[in-house]
């Protein structure tokens, strides 16, 4: 299938996606609202994939909305964007944080507004040096969207989610990284084939499992201790019912390497 | 019997187990569907070996609704003399319990068959709706009268008049279902609880099912003279000596069903 907004492609077990609207850093229309979903919900389906990485082209991994879809004329009537983000920005994040597998995403550069949600949505953040996370909805007198004001706080706390949402500071890879808010950072040259090594091998662990551990700690922040102690009882009991589990068992009792097939 | 629209296990540690299988149509409740789990229910409960069925479809779905088909040819008169109300009472008159092992879509006839049941475990991410307001018609198999029981006026009307589904998380809330699990062990956790009940007393079982249900049916100090009876009358069996017993022995009671 052609697109026109996105690439991509496979590596190994690897499904890589590249937002590919360089000229616009890589900002949403609905196009590639479309395109980025059917190659989603393609790839949760199918086996063969075991580990996503989500990139952007050029030198901006996302700006979020491009306004250049929003220009409001004064005397038009005010758009309505709840629509948009009831159609396209929570389905996506949805998307990405109920991904039954790992899903990595290298920061390439700016990621502003949505973009920079979209980017901690997924699961182990990359980012180049030369990144840098901006919440800028506040300037435009708009609220963080795409779960920034759900997962900021639990990212880096109360007290810097608030600054970082009402300022609209533009944080560095490296500040972003020390407040908790990403996993690394890498010098720009690297960042493709470090994200792109590390997504490998992720690709090649028990897929199953990880898609377990993926959903605990999703899970972990609207529940009790006591109805996560319930969930991690259920996951492990499924868990421990794969076929990876008794690779992995087997591996370690005979001294090999497991191999694990994702089921 | 032989069945097309659902798969019928064996008798398992006192549990019976109906699978809706007609996935092609998202097991759609056609008449056809609702005589065979009626037939089903009337055989067991004549066996004394059955203590409790369970009920359930697929991971992706329960029942999306009736068969559209088979309803849009029939005009008031048909409706007026269709079998399917009768359909329904077979399986409301069931006396042993029935739960409810939902995954994905309970909608319309789906829903209202759970509301027959007298438990539900669901899986997360299952959804509960009456759709059938969007086809221009309402809910016809007890949707109105057994969801605003249960729920409450805003509930039902909300559900009812938007046809919106809730979640499985919310109808938990909301009391719809006993217990949430993750969709792969529903169906697991469903025999677990059927199991269970499946080790009490069978005619204890079945009277305490009948005065929680009666409570739909009457007032309340009319509920409190039934319940009184059926109390008194387990007196009357040995499953109550037993029972008793046991517990001031100290050991596992072994009942009979007499």
């Amino acid at each position: 299938m052609e697109y026109q907004h996105i690439e991509c492609h496979r590596e190994g077990a690897v499904g890589v996606l590249v937002l590919n609207r360089p000229a616009q850093l890589n900002s949403f229309n609905e196009a590639m609202h479309q395109e980025v979903a059917a190659v989603l919900k393609d790839w949760e389906q199918d086996p063969e994939v075991r580990a996503i990485l989500l990139t952007g082209n050029g030198r901006g991994f996302c700006a979020g909305q491009d306004l250049g879809d929003r220009a409001v004329n004064s005397g038009d009537a005010a758009p309505d964007l709840g629509q948009s983000i009831d159609r396209y920005y929570n389905p996506l994040i949805k998307r990405l944080t109920n991904m039954p597998k790992p899903v990595v995403c290298a920061v390439n550069g700016v990621a502003a507004g949505a973009g920079a949600n979209i980017a901690l949505a997924c699961d182990i953040v990359i980012a180049a040096r030369s990144a840098s996370f901006i919440q800028a909805f506040c300037r435009l007198g708009l609220v963080p969207d795409s779960g920034g004001t759900w997962l900021l706080p639990r990212l880096v706390g109360r007290a810097r989610a608030m600054a970082l949402t009402l300022r609209g500071d533009k944080v560095s890879a490296d500040q972003a990284r020390d407040m908790g808010m990403i996993w690394q950072v890498v010098e720009d040259e690297q960042l493709q084939s470090e994200a792109m090594q590390q997504a490998l091998q992720l690709s090649r662990q028990p897929t199953y499992g990880l898609g377990l551990i993926k959903q605990a700690i999703n899970s972990a922040a609207d529940n009790s201790l006591n109805q996560q102690l319930e969930l991690e009882r259920d996951l492990q009991r499924l868990a421990g019912r794969s076929e990876d589990y008794r690779e992995g068992v087997d591996a370690f009792l005979n001294k090999r390497t497991p191999e694990y097939k994702g089921r | 019997m032989n069945c097309q629209d659902i798969l019928v296990g064996p008798v398992d540690a006192g549990v019976l187990t109906i699978s809706l299988n007609r996935p092609e149509r998202r097991n759609a409740l056609r008449n056809q569907t609702l005589a065979e789990i009626g037939e089903v229910l009337a055989g067991a409960a004549a066996n004394p070996e059955v203590r409790a069925v369970v009920v359930g479809g697929n991971l992706r779905c329960f029942a999306a609704g009736a068969d559209l088909e088979e309803m849009r040819h029939l005009d008031a008169v048909g409706l007026q003399q269709d079998v399917r109300p009768s359909l329904w009472k077979r399986i409301d008159d069931f006396n042993k319990p029935l739960i409810a092992a939902v995954n994905g879509y309970a909608l319309g006839a789906g829903l209202e068959l759970v509301l027959h049941c007298d438990l539900v475990v669901a899986g997360e991410g299952a959804l509960f709706g009456l759709p059938e307001i969007k086809l221009g018609i309402m809910p016809g198999a007890g949707g109105t009268q057994r969801l605003s029981r249960q729920l409450g006026q805003q509930t039902a009307m909300k559900m009812v008049l938007t046809g919106e589904p809730i979640s499985a998380e919310r109808a938990y809330e909301l009391g719809l279902v006993s217990q949430l699990c993750v969709p792969a062990l529903t169906d697991e956790y469903a025999h677990q609880l059927a199991r269970q009940i499946a080790g009490q007393a069978p005619l204890a079982v079945q009277a305490a099912k009948g005065a929680i249900k009666a409570c739909q049916e009457t007032s309340l100090s009319q509920g409190l003279r039934q319940e009184r009876q059926a109390f008194v009358w387990l007196a009357g069996t040995e499953d109550r000596n037993e029972g008793i017993n046991a517990f001031l022995e100290k050991r596992a009671p072994q009942y009979r069903g007499k």
